[in-house]
């Protein structure tokens, strides 16, 4: 026999979907129904913790896609936090809008001022590209202290009749017998769980598609992405927009929420940027499971540490160093690489047959590649 | 007009702070590719650490300063070395991030020792001092000082860079760390020595921060967002176009202020944003990145 013979012949494969994922569809699935349906049951200090644990995955799940897939790392999304609560503020209070209509008109604000946005920050490249964007974040947030209709510097509250006329908390008082407020917060809830789903949804499947293979491409390296025909500006830009719409749609029902808005409040670095960031990094940047463990230690540590004040924050900000040194790839990094697991299958892998195998375990299944 | 024309000198003399701000930042990266996002939070510490000295010890803060730097120095090497070289390589994230933690932890820290009350570095009859220049202008001695001190920081920063042994060393790890590697430079000890000198900077400028105006831990992030642009709109790898951006910042905010007090911090911002549609690589760049 000779070399060639001998060498088993090879065939390849991409592989996306492990045994893992199906299962964890089946589990979202589930889980989103039940969690759906839990205001029936939980009381309302579950509801309210549960509503910022939703809105704090869902605008880490878009920094991750920022900064761990496309290589944007911002320290300037509070404007579009900030930005959707105002939106919404202004729809509501002078245009006399439902506030849940306000929600998705907010998203689309935010996109609008995204595109110039991102026209200037854009100049800037890396290291650059963060501090660029803190600083359009402090323009708006000082633009919006000159609009003295929505109360200038020291902002303004929501009237209790435009917080109590939302679409279907009549409904929720009459089903499940509750007074207004807690109507209000279920409705919130629910509206924060369809945002956050919604949210996952798209970052799932963007990265699943065409597109979020040359995102993939970008992050491992951008040069080499570039070479093989990356459009990486136009690809960039499309992430920054749609992350900005996302984020204003948040932060709309954050300060819904909350019924009372200021400047230094709706555009905070640290409760917007800082935090978020806390989540992803701690939790694993790059993957989509990283950010839920992120956010339960970040809610945990909230809920326990909170009222130690600057002591709870230089901890937060040690541990995030920490991690950064030592685990760069976070929890779930140690977690997927100690047990090969994937939940959200957006990784492509490629899996190498040997001949000996059947046939039919090797037919390429070569989806969206 | 002589309200404009204050208002023109006044800017002038605000652009040798922030240039003062600046001129660390664009030691830091002018070395290592090193944006540090603590950089505001560095000139707050370094302020309440000259505050600290001169109550302690009864000083002046001009000499409270001496004392502080050979301590800064020392700090600054050691941040560098024992944390910040970790994070160098071809990602951007771990500096980026690193720094942000220490930003939070510095402004808590101080939070926590220092409490939220403003303070201020008192050195007697020269705060508030001025010299008239006639027709109702006046330009304050410590403003002045500012200013000056910025120019003999760039003198001398451009004398380390491009006059010394040392110097060589910065300017060849800059331009190249691979070979300047080959050619035995221990660069991990050079990049501590940039961070040292740049703390050197930093404390400089926070004597003029503390003695201009009050300040307290919270301040830090504002000051980073001034530096930044100053060395944005001065175009990167260039002192002297930092000494430039910090003045055309000082001058936007100064003029801004005139119009209306409240659009003094946002003209300075917008004038940043100007200049990065305009003229993205600041007006005089030297440095290629």
């Amino acid at each position: 026999m000779d070399e060639a013979s001998s060498r088993p012949v090879q065939t390849f494969r991409i592989k996306t979907v492990g045994r893992a994922s199906h299962a964890a569809l089946v589990v979202v699935t589930v889980a989103l129904l039940a969690l759906a349906l839990l205001p029936v049951f939980a009381g309302r200090t579950l509801i309210q913790d549960l509503i910022f644990l939703y809105y704090m995955l869902a605008l880490a799940q878009c920094w991750n896609l920022l900064a761990g897939y496309a290589g944007l790392i911002s320290v300037g999304q509070q404007a579009f936090v900030g930005l959707g609560g105002y939106i919404l503020f202004a729809l509501t209070l002078t245009g006399g809008l439902n506030p849940v209509l306000a929600i998705p008109i907010a998203g689309l604000v935010s996109a609008l001022f995204a595109f110039p946005t991102a026209l200037v920050v854009f100049r800037l490249r890396g290291a650059y590209f963060a501090i660029g964007t803190w600083v359009v974040a402090e323009v708006y947030r000082l633009a919006f202290a000159q609009v003295k209709p929505l109360g200038g510097g020291t902002g303004t509250s929501l009237t209790p009749s435009i917080t109590s006329s939302a679409y279907g908390i009549e409904w929720v008082k009459t089903l499940l017998d509750v007074r207004t407020p807690a109507a209000r917060d279920i409705v919130s809830y629910w509206l924060a769980l369809a945002l956050v789903a919604g949210t996952l949804a798209a970052v799932y499947f963007m990265l699943r598609s065409r597109r979020g293979l040359a995102l993939g491409a970008i992050r491992d390296h951008e040069t080499a992405a570039a070479s093989l025909g990356v459009d990486i500006y136009r690809i960039k830009l499309a992430v920054y927009v749609a992350t900005a719409a996302m984020t204003g749609m948040i932060g709309a029902l954050i300060y819904l929420q909350k019924a009372r808005i200021s400047p230094d409040a709706a555009f905070s670095v640290l409760d917007w940027t800082a935090y978020v960031i806390f989540i992803v990094v701690i939790g694993g940047i790059g993957t989509m499971e990283g950010p839920f463990i992120g956010a339960i230690i970040l809610y945990l540590m909230q809920h326990y540490l909170a009222d130690f004040g600057a002591w709870y924050l230089i901890l937060l900000g040690a541990l995030g160093i920490l991690v950064m040194l030592l685990a760069p790839k976070g929890v779930w990094g140690l977690v997927s690489e100690r047990f090969d697991l994937t939940l959200f299958p957006t990784r492509r892998r490629l899996v190498v047959d040997d001949e000996e195998r059947p046939i039919a375990s090797k037919r390429p299944k070569m989806r969206e590649t | 007009m002589t309200s404009w024309l204050d208002a023109l000198i006044q800017g002038v003399l605000l652009g040798g702070l922030y240039a003062l701000f600046a001129a660390g930042l664009s030691l830091m990266f002018g070395v290592m590719r090193l944006v540090n996002l603590a950089h505001g939070d560095l000139i707050v510490l370094a302020a309440f650490v000259i505050l600290f000295l001169a109550a302690k010890l009864g000083l002046d803060p001009f000499v409270a300063v001496l004392v502080a730097l050979p301590i800064v120095f020392v700090a600054g090497f050691a941040l560098q070395y024992v944390l910040l070289n970790r994070t160098l390589g071809r990602d951007l994230l771990p500096p980026l991030l690193v720094t942000f933690g220490l930003s939070i932890i510095i402004e808590n820290g101080l939070l926590q020792l220092f409490s939220a009350d403003s303070q201020r570095l008192r050195s007697g009859a020269i705060e508030t001092a001025s010299i008239p220049l006639g027709g109702g202008i006046a330009i304050g001695v410590v403003p002045l000082l500012t200013l000056l001190s910025a120019i003999a920081v760039i003198v001398l920063l451009n004398l380390i860079f491009y006059r010394t042994p040392i110097g060589r060393a910065f300017r060849a790890t800059s331009d190249d760390l691979e070979v300047a590697q080959l050619m035995g430079i221990d660069h991990k000890r050079i990049f501590a020595i940039a961070m040292g000198l740049g703390f050197v900077v930093t404390t400089i400028a926070a004597l003029y921060l503390g003695l201009r105006a009050n300040f307290d831990p919270t301040i830090g992030p504002a000051r980073l967002l001034y530096a930044f642009e100053a060395v944005i709109i001065g175009g990167l790898g260039s002192f002297w176009g930092t000494l430039a951006g910090g003045i055309v910042l000082g001058l936007a905010q100064t003029i801004g202020a005139r119009i209306d007090p409240e659009w003094q911090i946002l003209a300075g911002h917008l004038a940043f944003l100007v200049v990065l549609v305009i003229k993205p690589r600041g007006l005089f760049p030297r440095a290629q990145d």
